[in-house]
């Protein structure tokens, strides 16, 4: 029943604010209740698979691998906790005056469906079932792009559908055709099947599928185009949970089907993955050097620290993995944060683009002192987290004797904080362009100011003291391409 | 028969795949929605032609005395078919409300998320 737990309370939490949505304020307690209950069954769960290791439900009473079976173990309660951080801190934030764009009577029906289909992509171990939650990722996305009145959020919706809905297919298609070659659709029926030898050859045609569909929908170079083209429609706080979670789900399914079904695959696989990883970072952080507008900024630097996690699984070892979690829980942290820093910046300063904004750092300095920890932690200077989690991923590539790839992973660290210094010199420290002196008031941007500054304490603690969630990271993924499941 | 599906599969994708390449709106639209078709039978494919006998049992029966389709497949398209469904009349609407607001259906008109830089060396700006 606690595995059920991530899927039930948001979908339970969706038909209540369906239900309520006449009733803006109570809707709103009804939404921060759920995404707190939540939060408590994830930590419970986190607790329960710490102790007892894997905890695997099979649903309708049928035997596996016939069953459609919801697996949480370490890894998947990490991701699950993290995602129920990131939805009770942006339900909060939206309480605050800063970008929420109004409220919209579905926004929270919708938020809510999006963390039930991301928990249910996190603990599935069926992949046709996994399509299905990709599938209303996908529909809850679009419904939240579309649900702010505007041509240009209908635009973006359309190129988000038409990319999307093509990896979606080809996702489906893959699972088709591995269904055929192994009648399996369970993962650990799956890893037993791909093993026959007879089926050696006809394998990694359909994983290459399966990896592109993930690539597609983790943003990953040459297929990101979808995201840098809609993601910046959203207002702060959508854009910080979106933002933050829907590429690294799919690159924690690539890591999980990688790393715990098709185990043994051809090393080119991983060769190319790597310079897949590579190209990802760099195009990234490219694309944001060139912009000016904060959203856009910061969503080119999803597409860049994809590329991170990337080459985390193409390194293919638990260490590599465990580097890769790591960083993901960094990651997820730093991004949602900057974005509601974003957020705050807007309201105070009037305006996303950083050629007409500035004189913040006199302004508001404890935005400024929150801008200067998340965006040094997204570069990686010591002692941040991001250091930790590019510490551990450039020195498991050097033990791996892949030296390309991670001085090119240190180089890229030098660009984004070349696109850190310019929010910062830009926004904080020049003056106003405008000479106005910002003296509007904060009153009701404190629950925005609350989110960011817990969100930042969390980095700042896992920067400081990391041996527990690296601890913890290496036993989750200790199992990890070494051919049987925990 | 497998030959047979397999011949109307590569057709529907040769013909979505041009579709969906297109700069009309709706044509890209109807190109996914057919792809997500050939998709379909392809799951179905996936379950072998063994029988058309319907794979229902009588209550005496603890597994089919002949060979029977397989069901799985057929819960599995279903469910596809649902979820593309969906999918196609949200794009729809979607793709209609864009027309009307743009006066146009070619996608190369469609700037408003994504404005063309006013200046060569330097990024547009974006409303709010």
């Amino acid at each position: 029943m606690l595995v059920l737990s991530p899927l039930l309370v948001p979908l339970l939490t969706a038909v209540v604010t369906v239900i309520l949505q006449r009733h803006q304020r109570v809707q709103q307690g009804f939404s921060i209740a759920g995404a707190a209950i939540l939060l408590l069954c994830a930590l419970w769960l986190m607790q329960d698979t710490g102790s007892n290791g894997r905890i695997s439900v099979a649903l309708g009473n049928w035997p596996l691998p016939f069953a459609i079976e919801l697996v949480a173990d370490r890894l998947s309660a990490l991701m699950v906790v993290i995602t129920a951080v990131l939805g009770l801190g942006v339900l909060v934030y939206q309480t605050s005056i800063a970008d929420t764009a109004g409220e919209h009577a579905m926004l929270h029906p919708l938020l809510h469906g999006l963390l039930a289909a991301v928990g249910g992509a996190l603990l599935t171990a069926d992949l046709f079932n996994l399509y299905v939650w990709f599938e209303l990722i996908l529909i809850t996305v679009l419904g939240l792009l579309v649900v702010h009145d505007g041509f240009r959020h209908q635009e973006a919706a359309f190129k988000y559908f038409a990319l999307n809905m093509f990896g979606t297919l080809l996702f489906l298609a893959a699972v088709a055709m591995l269904y055929g070659t192994t009648g399996q659709l369970n993962f650990s029926g799956l890893a037993e099947a791909v093993e026959k030898p007879e089926l050696k050859a006809a394998i990694p045609v359909y994983v290459a599928m399966l990896m592109s569909a993930f690539l597609l929908k983790a943003a990953a170079f040459p297929l990101f185009f979808w995201l840098p083209a809609s993601y910046h429609t959203l207002p702060a706080p959508v854009l910080a949970l979106i933002g933050g979670l829907i590429t690294k789900v799919g690159v924690y399914v690539l890591l999980r089907l990688m790393g715990e079904v098709f185990v043994d695959q051809p090393a080119i696989f991983y060769e190319a993955l790597g310079w897949i990883a590579v190209a990802t970072m760099i195009s990234g952080v490219l694309g944001a050097a060139y912009h000016w507008d904060l959203r856009r900024i910061l969503a080119f630097h999803i597409v860049s620290q994809i590329g991170y996690l990337l080459l985390a699984v193409a390194l293919a070892t638990p260490a590599g993995g465990s580097a890769g979690v790591f960083f993901m829980v960094h990651n997820i942290l730093a991004k949602a944060a900057l974005f509601l820093i974003a957020g705050i910046m807007w309201r105070t300063a009037g305006h996303y683009d950083l050629r007409r904004i500035g004189g913040l750092y006199p302004a508001r300095p404890l935005l400024a002192i929150l801008f200067l920890v998340a965006g040094f932690s997204l570069v990686g200077i010591p002692p941040s987290s991001g250091f930790w989690g590019k510490f551990l991923l450039v020195q498991e590539s050097f033990v791996q004797e892949r030296y390309a790839w991670g001085g090119l992973a240190l180089a890229v660290g030098v660009l984004t904080l070349y696109s850190m210094v310019k929010i910062w010199l830009e926004g904080f420290w020049k003056p106003d362009p405008r000479g106005a002196v910002l003296t509007g008031s904060t009153s009701h941007l404190g629950t925005a100011y609350a989110v960011v500054l817990v969100l930042v304490m969390l980095l700042l603690v896992t920067g400081l003291y990391p041996e527990p969630l690296i601890r913890y990271t290496d036993a989750a993924t200790a199992y990890l391409w070494q051919g049987s499941a925990p | 028969m497998t030959l047979l599906v397999l011949l109307s599969i590569s057709i529907v994708v040769a013909t979505a795949v041009y579709l969906s390449l297109s700069r009309d709106l709706f044509r890209v639209v109807i190109g996914l929605s057919m792809l997500g078709a050939a998709i379909n039978l392809v799951v179905f494919a996936a379950g072998r032609f063994a029988s058309l006998t319907p794979p229902l049992l009588a209550t005496v029966e603890d597994a089919p005395a002949a060979a029977v389709a397989n069901p799985l497949v057929q819960a599995l398209v279903l469910t596809a078919i649902v979820i593309s469904f969906a999918l196609l009349c949200f794009a729809l609407v979607l793709g209609a409300a864009l027309r009307a607001e743009a006066g146009s259906d070619d996608t190369r008109q469609m700037h408003a998320a994504e404005p063309v830089a006013w200046d060569a060396d330097k990024p547009p700006e974006l409303e709010d």
